[in-house]
């Protein structure tokens, strides 16, 4: 009984590509990162990244994009999805 | 019609685009490169757009101006990679049957676009470069 519940509450590891623009590249080092991570939403996504690049945090915002859409942290993800990680735009 | 290109906008094909028989009116907004900031001479701007969402941002824009107000036609067009002060970066073009229409939904857009469109300019000067409005610090220098 106790095994099973142990399997049952055992994360799995997903594994997303992210692609990076503007002053996010030179934060990541490439246009791509690739994240191996137990968690499954954009705001879980976005503490890892944070965690692993602290540069991150010294942006005025930091946008989530999912399928050339901006995505709320509530949002899930799967490892089809295009991600892509949006600093402030200043286009025109 | 709503375009992100490597190549110099034709600003007359844009126009021409956002035209109609039913007009009374076409807009223009025309945005061209600066050649200073932060009292600094600026040599050039690299420009750099996510393509697939800029557009897809974009359409829901002018959607939304399209809601808003009569709108007849419109064309936008957005330059990227290297630009030099002086060049032209951004076209937007809407045409509506009377001009006051035509003044507010053209400026709706290129507010929304900068505002919202995943394009980003990195500012090359003598002494460096800087992504605009990337860092806070920088962004009330900017407002300065």
């Amino acid at each position: 009984m106790a095994l099973e519940r142990n399997v049952l509450i055992m994360e799995v590891t997903s594994r997303y590509k992210v692609r990076a623009f503007g002053i996010t590249k030179d934060i990541i080092g490439g246009k791509e990162t690739v994240v191996e991570m137990e968690g499954s939403t954009v705001g879980e996504l976005r503490r890892y990244l944070v965690s692993r690049y602290p540069s991150l945090t010294g942006l005025r915002s930091l946008f989530i994009a999912v399928n050339h859409t901006y995505a709320e942290d509530a949002q899930g993800l799967s490892e089809a999805d295009e991600i892509a990680l949006i600093p402030p735009v200043s286009g025109g | 019609m709503i375009k992100i290109t490597e190549k110099a906008i034709d600003v007359q094909k844009v126009i021409d685009t956002a035209c109609s028989l039913g007009a009374g009116a076409v807009n223009v907004f025309i945005g061209t490169v600066r050649n200073t900031a932060h009292a600094k001479n600026v040599l050039w701007l690299e420009y750099e757009a996510y393509e697939s969402m800029a557009v897809a941002e974009i359409k829901k824009i002018v959607d939304e101006a399209s809601h808003r107000w009569p709108l007849l036609g419109s064309g936008v067009s957005h330059r990227i990679g290297t630009l030099k002060p002086g060049e032209v970066s951004v076209v937007v073009a809407v045409s509506t049957p009377h001009r006051r229409d035509s003044f507010e939904a053209c400026q709706f857009i290129i507010d929304n676009l900068k505002e919202k469109a995943p394009i980003w300019k990195k500012e090359v000067f003598e002494d460096g470069e800087e992504w605009i409005s990337a860092q806070p610090v920088r962004a009330v220098e900017a407002q300065s």
